[in-house]
């Protein structure tokens, strides 16, 4: 099947920092935004369209349009966790597909680091609604609640603790050669900073059974912003477009008889591949939301990657690391387990995807060409969203 | 030790199952028109959308689904509870529920998937409503 160009990621920027006291969340929106444009080599004027989850101060409302001064003509404000930023891309690129708009811009900031925000550790959740009422006196905690998931993993398929390990070990791997993430582990006190070895994490202190610490991502400040155009704008920008080539997204929750080992994916993901015509086995690069190790495991067999139950053998020996063939490379920024997290940390799956495919990661993966990224919000165990985008380059 | 956070009412929903925990009654609710079990309580059936549910008695026996340990929980509640469990149990009249397991020595080491579990109710210090946890059968 041809791959259609439907949109192309033309700019993107990154948050340097991961502890910034003396940014807010909204500057942090705003000089992302000018500096993606600038990426791009587009101008302020030229955004026509704002996708933003609403996070940051006063940010609900779609403020952040009036905090840039834009009046764009798409306002879309969806927010279904760290995945948003993949249902953005997605509702982007149908926008530009009917006509509605030309130049739009997602943006994200986060103070998660700098405010303390237990985002992990943080449960149970207080009550009042038809679901909050039947969890609140259980305490569960959204490290639990992915751990549950990994527990029922383990117990029906087999799956080893020093096997979701390697998902750690390979990701601060390309952490290590990248310079903003290791400035991000001392930054947030990491203690042991360097390459990880399996056992390392496994000896490391547990948080709720079985996960370990250094199965779980970091808590960071951060943001940044990704500009999405036109096939006709694309084209005339600075860097080669990366171009969206197929879009998927899905809700998954808690049933009676349903499997927790299956995802959101599971459903976003046939979605996107079936639209860009590309298979799972074609794919360079594989940015997957690392919010947990056990996440990573079971989206790797819901994108395709593996069949369900096996992601403890597809992801051992450090198969996933940039460098190594037979599998694509994962996270090759560092990932949310030793980059950055500010709490939705979807919007830099797009951005590693697309700086691997322009050539400019610091884990460059030679000629990568086709790249997924999936988001993933919310809890895993139970209410979660998906989102699914195939990247590629001319 | 502090009570655990409770449901807040007004709650249409979930107001009748917190209300039969004063009986120690674990219920639930079966679709008359499609026989869909429905977890957790609503008002309209999840396999075919009619309102006609009945409200059932569960006999609280089930086994665990999945579970994990909770090491670190920053909630007052919680902090001083030491490691705790939280479950998916799944009860046999088909339905599956949030709950913990409870009574056993060590929660990271005694419970396991697969393990055959009975409803209890936990009585609060500062609440009227009872909490449903389970036991080893
Ligand atoms: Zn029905």
């Amino acid at each position: 099947m041809a791959q259609e160009r439907l949109a192309a990621i033309v700019g993107l920027y990154e948050w340097p920092k991961r502890k910034d006291p003396g940014v807010s969340a909204m500057q942090i929106k705003a000089a992302s935004i000018k500096h993606a444009l600038d990426d791009a080599g587009l101008s302020w004027k030229d955004v026509d369209a704002v996708y933003d989850a609403g996070d940051g101060e006063g940010g609900g409302l779609g403020a952040v349009a009036a905090y840039l001064g834009l009046r764009p003509n798409v306002i879309d404000t969806t927010q279904v966790g760290g995945s948003s930023y993949e249902f953005h891309a997605a509702h982007a690129t149908r926008a530009i597909q009917e006509g509605k708009c030309k130049v739009a811009v997602l943006s994200y900031g986060s103070k998660a680091a700098t405010q303390r925000i237990p985002i992990g550790t943080g449960g149970g959740r207080a009550g009042g609604s038809w679901s909050t009422n039947m969890e609140a006196p259980y305490g569960m905690t959204l490290i639990a609640n992915y751990a549950m998931v990994a527990q029922r993993h383990m117990a029906q398929y087999g799956t080893t603790s020093a096997q979701l390990a390697e998902i750690s070990v390979a990701t601060r791997h390309h952490a290590m050669r990248n310079p903003q993430a290791v400035q991000a582990l001392h930054d947030m006190a990491v203690q042991n900073i360097g390459e990880l070895t399996v056992a390392d994490v496994l000896e490391s202190r547990m948080i709720a059974d079985p996960l370990h610490l250094l199965e779980c991502c970091l808590v960071t400040d951060g943001g940044g912003a990704v500009i999405i155009a036109s096939p006709e704008v694309a084209r005339t920008t600075k860097k080669k477009p990366v171009w969206i080539l197929g879009s998927g997204e899905a809700l998954s929750y808690v049933t009676n008889t349903g499997d927790i080992t299956t995802s959101a994916a599971a459903q976003s993901a046939p979605t996107a591949f079936g639209q860009a015509g590309v298979k799972p086995s074609e794919i360079d690069i594989a940015m997957i939301y690392d919010s947990f190790s056990i996440t990573v495991a079971v989206m790797l067999e819901d994108l395709g990657f593996c069949k369900k139950g096996e992601a403890g053998a597809y992801i051992e020996g450090g198969r996933l690391r940039y460098d190594r063939p037979g599998a694509p490379a994962l996270n090759t920024d560092g990932g949310g387990l030793s980059s950055n997290h500010p709490g939705m940390r979807g919007i830099f799956l797009l951005m590693e995807a697309a700086r691997q495919l322009r050539g400019e990661s610091t884990s460059q993966v030679p000629n990568a060409k086709l790249a997924v990224a999936h988001g993933n919000g919310g809890f895993l165990g139970s209410l979660h969203s998906g989102g699914t985008i195939i990247l590629g380059a001319d | 030790m502090p009570d655990r956070p409770m449901p807040a009412f007004p709650e249409l929903d979930t107001q009748a199952y917190w209300d039969a925990t004063k009986d120690k009654k674990l219920i639930y609710q079966q679709c008359s028109a499609c026989n869909t079990v429905v977890f957790t309580p609503r008002a309209h059936c999840t396999g075919c959308g009619s309102d006609n549910l009945k409200t059932l008695q569960s006999k609280g026996e089930g086994t665990v689904y999945t579970f994990s340990v909770v090491r670190q929980n920053r909630q007052p509640a919680f902090a001083e509870m030491g490691a705790y469990s939280i479950a998916y149990i799944d009860l046999d009249e088909g339905f599956r529920m949030l709950s913990t397991v409870v009574g056993v020595k060590d929660p990271t080491t005694d419970i396991e998937v697969g393990m055959r579990v009975k409803v209890d109710f936990e009585r609060q210090d500062s609440s009227e409503y009872l909490v449903p946890v389970f036991r080893p059968a």
